[in-house]
């Protein structure tokens, strides 16, 4: 019994990490993209990335935390830029391929002893380094607090400070972008995603309004990025195609095109991927199963898992959790 | 109607100018009276057409679009290949042609949806050439597709919202402060329900697009171009798979439309449509201009029936029997029961 509460308190805790509200950014980002614009990026986690490391950096080099936080972004509206203008152009399939290729360059620069002066190279920057900008902001007395089953100091690398600040920037995204997305603007990203030739037709510069759709996701991933490393180390191996993977799960678990989707389901997607590892321990130590499955297996059991529930996403519920059913039925033209 | 007396077309500009020259009757003079149009400048534009030689390339008095020497190959083959076409301003005119003459090919070109290899052309004296999709629409020059393109999962309204123009709420910057686009939205519904109960789908306004019919989705993406304001509207077979009632009634907006001033060029294979509301027809077959004239004679131009129906027939294009209001009523009775 005691086991099982502490099973679940470590769900619970998961499904409100800041780590949890960076993903949730992330995929509100990629739900504009995708969602709202119809584009294919698949190189989130490359935004992410670049936006840990512009925060990073530009810390490390002195930069207030503000500052940092705008370089992060300007790095992410970079990039974007940089990837749009060639590619959308052309077809979607295009900015899918472009996108996971340039994330991975991203990463392998990163990681690359070539600017290892300023990334740190593989090995990545230390927490301890940027962090004390972001710390140094908290209004938290010193000490620790425990709400229900939860317990963290006030201010740190895991504290309530880092998950209040992360959701508090969560529910502004969510703000503006269900602003941004109920207006005449995002009638046309929809537009867009229909069909391009159609708007195009009607007098809209298409091109325009994917590239600011592109600039404006990015930007969220790389405000994802911030927020994931605030609380953990800037690690590229660690912000790579599996990142991006999980952006999507999330975003398709919670439903395309709807304004909560991205955020239920990094929440439900996280809580139960935990649930699922921790139980899975939990039995193999101390039951029968323990013979099938090892305790050194379960994170691969879990990342295959994982994979199998997109897969019967898209299968069975390609709308998600909120998404509308209604819609589903003209995906086939 | 008097130049309908001979018909011409300009030696050497397609298959079967070599085929001899029907002279056109005197029906076509009773034919054409029978379609009298119905306001002054419609009269006016008629007229206007009616002192024009019909041979291929003509001036017009008033021309909108001007196009020259505009070339589009695929390969080897030329699917485009118009030396000179004038369309005049406020009359409706009908590009016709076989399956495969180019006409889509041809909107595509002016409506920079395609890049021709070579040509100029230029809409209301302003050169179009190399425009985007987009430039040309906002200049006023506003087109449908052959094959639909409703925004699926997008409602009817929102459809027609999309395409008012000058919405301040598409700016990115002012989009998420809704005090700054309200009142224009609310104009814009107001006209698009007006539009749209014009064609019979305002009690489809909250539907998706991609729930109504194939006939449906055409006359929204009539109506959505409606929406724009445009100058003139090209419309790619707007009758195809609409019932005949509602094409009757279709017929009758488009008339109104250029009653109002619009220019309208539209591709129809329906004869009976084209002859009953065209000012002037154009031909195109093989990527050429091979004709062009008032509906009642060009028709019967050789030339034309040629390229339809391949030489040595002597059908009419624009036969009468079509036009009968008897079989007219049938249908309509028929639609009722239904
Ligand atoms: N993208 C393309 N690639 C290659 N060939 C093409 C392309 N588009 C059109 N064609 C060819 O160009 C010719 C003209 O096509 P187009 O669509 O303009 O005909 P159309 O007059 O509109 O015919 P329809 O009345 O059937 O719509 C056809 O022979 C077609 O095969
Ligand atoms: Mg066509």
């Amino acid at each position: 019994m005691d086991e099982l509460i502490r099973i679940l308190t470590q769900s619970l805790a998961e499904a409100i990490a800041p780590t949890t509200a960076a993903f949730a950014i992330a995929a509100i980002g990629l739900n504009l993209h995708f969602g709202y614009t119809g584009l294919l990026n698949m190189g989130q986690a490359g935004f992410m990335l670049l936006g840990a490391y512009g925060f990073g950096i530009s810390t490390i080099a002195g930069a207030p935390f503000f500052l940092a936080l705008l370089i992060a972004l300007g790095a992410g509206l970079i990039f974007a830029v940089v990837l749009g203008i060639p590619t959308l152009q052309l077809r979607g399939d295009y900015l899918a391929i472009v996108t996971i290729s340039a994330a991975e360059i991203i990463r392998w620069i990163g990681r690359s002893t070539w600017l290892q002066e300023w990334t740190g190279g593989a090995s990545g920057l230390q927490g301890r380094n940027y962090k004390g900008t972001f710390q140094d902001l908290s209004p938290l007395p010193d000490g620790r607090t425990t709400i229900g089953p939860l317990e963290y100091i006030n201010t740190g690398s895991d504290s309530w400070w880092t998950r209040l600040f992360a959701w508090g920037v969560v529910a502004v995204v969510l703000l503006f972008v269900w602003l941004i997305t109920r207006s005449p603007w995002g009638r046309v990203l929809k537009g867009i995603r229909e069909d391009e030739d159609a708007v195009r037709a009607l007098g809209k510069n298409v091109y325009s309004y994917k590239l600011q759709s592109l600039v404006l996701g990015g930007m969220l991933g790389s405000l994802g990025g911030v927020l994931y490393v605030l609380p953990l180390t800037i690690a590229p191996d660690a912000m790579g195609r599996t990142m991006t993977f999980f952006a999507w799960t999330v975003l398709l678990l919670g439903g395309a095109a709807t304004v909560f989707g991205p955020v239920l389901g990094s929440m439900i997607f996280f809580g139960a991927y935990m649930l699922m590892r921790t139980g899975m321990r939990a039995l193999s130590e101390n039951t029968g199963v323990g013979n099938i499955i090892s305790t050194t297996n379960v994170e691969q059991i879990g990342g295959m898992l994982v994979g199998a529930t997109l897969m019967l996403l898209v299968i069975f519920r390609p709308q998600g959790i909120l998404g509308n059913k209604k819609e589903l039925a003209f995906n086939v033209r | 109607m008097s130049a309908d007396e001979t018909t011409h077309a300009a030696p050497g500009t397609g298959p079967g100018d070599e085929a001899g020259r029907a002279p056109a009757s005197v029906v076509d003079a009773a034919a054409a009276a029978a379609q009298e149009p119905s306001s002054a400048t419609a009269v006016e534009a008629r007229g206007e057409l009616a002192e024009i030689e019909p041979v291929v390339g003509v001036s017009k008095p008033d021309a909108i679009l001007v196009a020259d020497d505009v070339v589009r190959r695929f390969g080897g083959m030329t699917a485009c290949d118009v030396d000179h076409l004038e369309v005049q301003r406020g009359a409706i005119t009908a590009l016709i042609g076989p399956n495969g003459a180019g006409k889509t090919t041809f909107f595509n070109l002016l409506t920079g949806f395609d890049t021709p290899q070579s040509g100029t052309w230029s809409f209301e004296g302003r050169s179009l050439q190399g425009k985007s999709g987009a430039r040309v629409a906002k200049a006023g020059m506003v087109r449908t597709f052959q094959l639909t393109k409703a925004l699926s999962r997008l409602t009817v309204l929102q459809n027609m919202l999309l395409a008012a123009p000058d919405n301040p709420g598409e700016r990115f910057w002012l989009s998420w402060l809704p005090f700054t686009w309200r009142a224009h939205e609310m104009a814009a519904t107001e006209k698009a329900m007006e539009i749209l109960a014009r064609f019979k789908l305002a009690d489809k306004a909250p539907d998706y697009a991609g729930s109504l019919s194939g006939g449906q989705r055409k006359l929204l993406e009539m109506a959505r171009a409606l929406m724009t304001d445009p100058t003139m509207i090209m419309l790619d077979e707007p009758m195809a798979g609409v019932n005949p009632v509602l094409v009757q009634s279709l017929l009758g907006h488009v008339q109104a439309l250029r009653d109002e001033g619009m220019t309208v060029l539209f591709v129809e294979h329906d004869m009976h449509a084209v002859r009953h509301i065209s000012d002037w027809v154009v031909v195109m077959a093989e990527g050429r201009i091979v004709a062009e004239g008032p509906p009642a004679s060009v028709m019967r131009d050789q030339a034309v029936v040629d390229a339809y129906l391949g030489a040595h027939h002597d059908t009419d294009l624009g036969d009468d029997s079509l036009l009968d209001p008897e079989i007219l009523a049938r249908l309509e009775a028929e639609e009722e029961k239904r």
